[in-house]
């Protein structure tokens, strides 16, 4: 058996946190498998991330150049590709994110092997005594799960949304960092001129210990109710779909299959139905309350304390309720 | 410039019923008999953007799809909607496709057709892996980018894109031919009028099979799949669902004591 890996992913310097949580779940997976896990970091200036990542796994493959101060589709594609060709390894990992999105699958294409995307869970499974990478993906908006294995071309593949597993904490690693200089040919096909970041002075909603989302079930009694309750708990404000669309908040805020997956202590739902392409979002929260007028309304299903009512009414006794409470900050 | 375009649909479940697909665990399959099928939205996004292309530069907008007979009717409507002509891959050996299986299909279908450019929906509504564009222009051994929410001309054969990021986005510069996946935000599609649906009735829609795409049989449907499907089950939720009923000041104090209780856990 080989290396487990992760195609690590930074902007300008900064490691993003899904990185950690897909090392998390590949020395899971690599301990299983009783072997080495490995990360691939590609930028420019960023020895010391890697370093530090080697404290996390047990290998980092590093390609440090000016040429890749941007995401360079092309060049990535043939950076990673020619690595995996090299050391071969059993499983590659990536973040669903917008850059990991855009570059797995070429990845995968070339080496003409599987990929499943955004996974909500990966184990091993024995098909007699060959191991697997069982990976489960949500289908249909995310109301079934299937689980999906790639049993004869290596390596396997997977990509897996950010905030869907928790982070890597434990720097028990003493990992050596490998590093490469490749020729690296600009492809003059395609190139990255620019990457743009808004930096927000905000927590993001990632981070967040609690965060109230609210749905379209506040469009008579207004979405203020959301920022208030957020407020109060200070948490973050959050969204479904038909409440980023109706323009109360931005697209960034939304939670579900098409926005952000969170884990938060406490997450609270207020005036959303329930869809799975939103619930989806926050199956990894500690504790879930909702507040929906339909009793019926799937949300509860998904939710340990579900309030029936009018979240006009419901919400301004909660906030008074929770003055009073140790809840409160 | 002409420029010539394909745009690759897909026909999905619609949205709105995918609570009513089940899953059948004695049989191990998808029970979604009598469930409505659409064009994936994202793809009226493709459309309307390649229409608006070929509008500016002259050339030929040609929808492609791979899918069962029945999926000729999101091609019809992508027609009513102003491509110019269709082709449908159907093919018993295309069935039971991955992405990968599926780009390389679409892929053999495009080297059919002269084109410069390629437009995709960012990701299908159902299986949403964002994956079948990225793999085709692999296939065809061209650049690709995904995310694009705005597609400007740079010069003769070249875009200027934006690729949209996490909390800004990125500028990238493309020559054609090239593969684009583009957001929902890059446009509003336009819907078909009365006229235009009967004028599509004229246009070309062909059905294609393996052999008229010269495809490698066994890089097609199930046994070109490097990915196996070996269990699904219906999504549980294990949540409390304690449900407090009552007046809402009687509720709200109950739900903060339970929270307090919950969270101290």
């Amino acid at each position: 058996m080989n290396e487990v890996w992760i195609i690590a992913e930074q902007r300008a310097g900064r490691l993003m946190n899904v990185s950690l949580e897909l090392l998390n779940k590949a020395n899971e997976l690599a301990s299983a498998l009783k072997v080495k896990s490995g990360v691939v970091l590609l930028g420019d200036g960023i020895r010391q991330m890697a370093d530090e990542l080697a404290s996390y796994a047990d290998r980092v493959y590093l390609v440090d150049s000016p040429e890749l101060r941007f995401y360079q589709g092309l060049s990535y594609t043939d950076l990673v590709t020619g690595l995996i060709a090299e050391h071969e390894p059993d499983i590659v990992l990536t973040g669903s994110t917008p850059i990991g999105q855009d570059l797995a699958p070429r990845i995968a294409a070339r080496l003409r092997t599987g990929l499943t995307a955004h996974c909500a869970d990966l184990y091993i499974k024995y098909d007699g005594d060959k191991p697997l990478l069982a990976q489960v993906v949500p289908g249909w908006g995310g109301n079934m799960l299937l689980e999906i294995t790639c049993p004869r071309k290596r390596p396997q593949m997977a990509t897996v949304s950010p905030g869907m597993m928790p982070r890597c904490e434990s720097r028990e690693h003493k990992g050596e960092v490998i590093s490469i200089q490749p020729e690296i040919a600009s492809d003059a096909r395609i190139e990255t001129l620019e990457m743009f970041e808004e930096s927000t002075p905000e927590k993001p909603l990632e981070d967040a210990e609690i965060v109230v989302a609210g749905g379209w079930g506040l469009a008579s009694s207004g979405f203020s109710l959301v920022r208030e309750l957020a407020e109060v708990l200070g948490g973050a404000v959050a969204g479904t779909r038909p409440a980023v669309d109706s323009g109360w908040l931005e697209k960034q805020k939304m939670v579900g299959q098409s926005g952000i997956t969170i884990r938060p202590r406490l997450f609270i739902s207020v005036g959303a139905s329930g869809a799975p392409q939103f619930t989806i979002g926050f199956t990894g929260a500690k504790v879930v309350m909702a507040i929906d007028q339909n009793r019926n309304a799937p949300i509860f299903e998904t939710a340990d304390i579900g309030l029936v009512g009018d979240a006009g009414k419901i919400v301004p006794c909660l906030i008074t309720a929770l003055k009073n409470s140790t809840l409160c900050r | 410039m002409p420029v010539n375009i394909i745009v690759c649909v897909k026909q999905v479940p619609h949205p709105e019923h995918f609570s009513r697909i089940t899953f059948d665990p004695a049989r191990q399959a998808i029970r979604r008999e009598g469930i409505p099928t659409v064009i994936n939205p994202l793809d009226l996004n493709a459309v309307e953007e390649a229409l608006r292309l070929r509008d500016r530069f002259t050339g030929k907008v040609t929808v492609i799809s791979m899918g069962p007979p029945g999926a000729r009717a999101v091609l019809e409507g992508a027609l009513a909607m102003g491509a110019d002509a269709a082709v449908l891959l159907s093919d018993k050996s295309f069935a039971g496709a991955d992405s990968l299986a599926t780009a390389y299909c679409l892929s053999c279908g495009i080297k059919k057709i002269p084109f410069d450019l390629v437009l995709c929906g960012k990701e299908s509504i159902d299986s949403g892996t964002g994956q079948v564009a990225p793999q085709v222009a692999e296939f065809l051994g061209i650049p690709h980018a995904t995310s694009v929410s705005e597609i400007t001309v740079g010069g003769e054969d070249t875009l200027i894109l934006k690729q949209v990021l996490e909390r800004g986005y990125m500028k990238v510069r493309v020559r054609m031919p090239a593969v684009l996946a583009v957001t929902g935000e890059i446009n509003q599609p336009r819907l078909p009028t009365i006229m235009t649906i009967m004028g599509a009735k004229e246009k070309p829609l062909e059905v294609w099979g393996a052999s008229r795409i010269e495809a490698d049989p066994d890089r097609l449907g199930l046994s070109g799949s490097p990915t196996q499907v070996t269990g699904m089950r219906q999504r549980e939720i294990k949540r409390r669902r304690e449900v407090l009923r009552g007046g809402p000041e009687e509720i709200a104090r109950e739900a903060v004591e339970r929270l307090q209780e919950l969270l101290k856990a």
